[in-house]
């Protein structure tokens, strides 16, 4: 009896969630439909944007503002915003807009998989996909440009750094993101290639899924063991600053000059400032802002020229607490 | 219960021991600990040092699940409660926890994300963040209550909503606290070498103790989740009572959201306090209480979100990774839920039974 009885309020769970999943969607259906009215008039460039929750990171939040602000009616776009960090959800929100018959869909894809049908929707329907941030894995004529960071340079360019460090060992707590994710893929490979090109020791090589909460704990817990480290290599500011909290908890000192080397990733504003302060030795950018990019692309697009190279790298840079200075700070932060 | 109905006129202290549900966290923990006495003794070590500031500090993986593990024991007070009145869980904590710490910061930074000094008192910020997080546990409350519907279902609202709620609190900025004192609740106080977490939860308990000891709380909550036809009939009002569980559970949301805050100065509204509803719930259960509701045992739960952590904290050591955590933890409620199933659980009787006919039979025939 108990388990029929667990096994139904499961079940209704379920049904719940999808119904709510239905209103959210249906929420986000009406509030497009009327921007849809709103633009019959004009002559505004329609665009479909799906992306990421904003509210993942400060990253993310930065991304959202700038397309927004990019994007507005004032700079001649109509501009529908669809977010979701789950692939199916975004693929829904993909298909609505190519129902609503929008000039461009801008695409920061969940995951990598399951695009093609949909582009291929898009495609039929003459709508034109640029995706931004992140890659997917589709055929490049499905779309018509990509910007992207390149997570691998990024992760490169600080593992190249810290190899100039020339520390005469390294030991290394190695803090991934979510598993799986572009970002942690890039960021890790490079650390991995290098450690085992130069015999580095990796100490711990742990997800803390971009939280810092649990890298506070995985690094408790390898300060716990007594085992030594010198460098701690999150891929991003959020684990950096758990990794930091945790460091300070057992007197081990950090930054320039000092026991360990903390290393971030996405040049948040407090983070940079943490570097100004030289409480930590180095952060990479990963560029939010790629509404430019995007621009320029829909401009020679609107003019009728042809983009030549589908792949975009923007431009990044990796700020090292030595040579930092307050311009960076207020410039590169977000 | 069936404890009741299949416990025998004498028992040996083992056997009681055994029937009394604290057995079963008791248990995890010596499984646990034995494992890790084997595996590697160090796990127990502790030791005195000094934190960056110069102040005299505990260190150890024990400290660390004393630290850790006082949240989640601070909610399961709250989830027992309500599990007990409603028959149902609330999963909407880890939401709730970013929004009263939403709250609470924004109170405390005022309209600058980055202020450098506090805006208003840290007690001022912590009543404001209890007083919404009560609001919060009021409207699941009310929805439960009133309305009548599934707990989780009922709760499932805010837990879809409630980080977007939070980000809106602070208009999708991550405040940052810079004055010291405040950090001081999730970490350590100068000069204390034990972390305040632990201090917090002892209190948390020392009041739900004192609650339940001295008012009526406790005994109309289990009858109200026994039967709440027969306790309307004795009186009870079981609307009310249910609703209070649920704004009880809003007050431990507000401190445990309050530690959590204070442990890094900031917020990430998206992945603080991440799944923590599925540990406190998972508390509950491994404190065997039922999750259908009715009588409960506090302690067995503040010891069952203990063990939790502990487990935690043994798979961080082993380096397992973190992402398959809730496979380990999957394991765990897997045993739980067929240990405590009655077709088990009978069976269990009877083999114990079996046995010790045996051997009162054996040791009569040697006599």
């Amino acid at each position: 009896m108990k388990f029929k009885k667990m096994i139904a309020m499961t079940i209704s769970m379920a049904m719940c969630a999808a119904v709510f999943a239905g209103c959210g969607s249906s929420g986000s259906d009406s509030s497009g439909g009327s921007t849809d009215g709103g633009s019959a008039g004009g002559d505004l460039i329609k665009v479909g944007i799906i992306n990421n929750d904003p509210n993942e990171s400060g990253y993310r939040t930065a991304n959202d503002k700038d397309l927004k602000e990019a994007f507005s009616k004032e700079n001649g776009y109509d501009a529908s915003f669809a977010y979701s960090l789950k692939n199916d959800e975004q693929i829904t929100a993909a298909q609505k807009f190519i129902q609503d018959e929008v000039d461009y869909l801008l695409l920061s894809a969940a995951d990598t998989a399951g695009w093609d049908t949909v582009l291929k929707d898009a495609q039929a329907a003459g709508v034109k996909v640029i995706l931004f941030d992140r890659t997917i894995d589709a055929d490049e004529s499905l779309y018509e440009a990509s910007i992207v960071s390149d997570m691998a340079k990024e992760g490169q360019t600080a593992v190249d750094w810290l190899k100039g460090q020339g520390l005469s060992e390294y030991k290394v707590i190695h803090l991934q993101g979510v598993m799986g994710s572009a970002a942690q893929k890039g960021r890790s490979q490079a650390l991995t290639d290098t450690a085992a090109a130069e015999g580095w020791t990796i100490v711990n090589e742990q997800t803390a899924e971009w939280n810092a909460e649990k890298a506070q704990q995985i690094v408790q817990s390898v300060i716990d063991s007594g085992e030594s480290f010198n460098v701690i290599y999150a891929e991003n500011d959020d684990m950096a600053k758990g990794a930091v909290a945790a460091l300070d908890k057992a007197n081990i000192s950090h930054g320039v000059g000092k026991d360990v080397i903390v290393m971030g990733f996405d040049c948040n504003k407090w983070a940079l400032e943490e570097l100004l302060n030289k409480n930590w030795n180095y952060d990479g950018q990963c560029n939010p802002f790629q509404s430019s990019y995007i621009k320029d692309i829909i401009t020679k697009l609107e003019a009728g020229e042809t983009i030549s190279e589908k792949t975009i790298i923007m431009e990044e840079k990796g700020f090292d607490a030595a040579t930092i200075t307050q311009e960076d700070v207020d410039k590169y932060g977000i | 219960m069936a404890q009741s109905k299949l416990s025998p006129p004498k028992t040996s202290f083992f056997a009681g021991l055994m029937r009394n549900q604290i057995f079963i966290p008791i248990a995890a923990l010596l499984l646990l600990t034995i494992f890790n006495l084997i595996a590697d003794p160090s796990f127990f070590k502790i030791t005195l040092a000094q934190n960056s500031n110069g102040d005299p500090v505990l260190n150890g993986y024990l400290i660390t699940v004393i630290d850790y593990g006082s949240e989640l024991a601070i909610l399961a007070l709250g989830m027992t409660l309500v599990t007990a009145a409603s028959g149902g869980q609330d999963i909407s904590v880890g939401a709730a926890i970013a929004i009263s710490g939403s709250v609470m910061l924004r109170v405390l930074c005022g309209s600058d994300s980055r202020a450098e000094t506090l805006q208003a008192p840290i007690i001022v910020a912590f009543l404001v963040a209890c007083a919404v997080a009560m609001l919060f546990g009021a409207f699941n409350g009310t929805l439960v209550a009133f309305f009548k519907i599934q707990p989780m279902v009922a709760t499932l609202i805010l837990f879809t909503a409630g980080r977007s709620i939070a980000a809106w609190i602070n208009h999708n900025e991550l405040p940052i606290v810079k004055d010291v004192s405040f950090s001081y609740f999730g970490n350590y106080f100068p000069g204390v070498p034990i972390p305040t977490p632990f201090f917090i939860a002892l209190i948390c308990f020392a009041v739900t103790w004192a609650i339940l000891k001295f008012t009526t709380l406790g005994l109309y909550v289990q009858s109200v989740g026994i039967n709440e036809k027969t306790s309307r009939l004795n009186g009870l009002n079981p609307e009310l009572i249910k609703l209070m569980t649920y704004v009880f559970l809003g007050v431990c949301v507000a401190i445990a959201g309050f530690i959590k805050v204070s442990r890094l100065s900031t917020i990430n509204y998206s992945v603080i306090a991440k799944d923590i509803e599925m540990d406190a719930i998972l508390a509950v259960a491994l404190g065997g209480n039922a999750l259908s509701g009715g009588k409960f045992n506090m302690g067995s739960s503040i010891l069952g979100a203990y063990v939790i952590q502990y487990l935690t904290t043994t798979l961080y050591k082993f380096k397992v990774n973190a992402d398959a955590l809730p496979a380990y933890k999957a394991v765990v409620v897997i045993l739980l839920v067929i240990m405590s199933a009655p077709v088990v659980r009978e069976k269990f009787a009877q083999i114990t039974a079996k046995l010790r006919a045996g051997k009162s039979h054996s040791t009569t025939e040697a006599a």
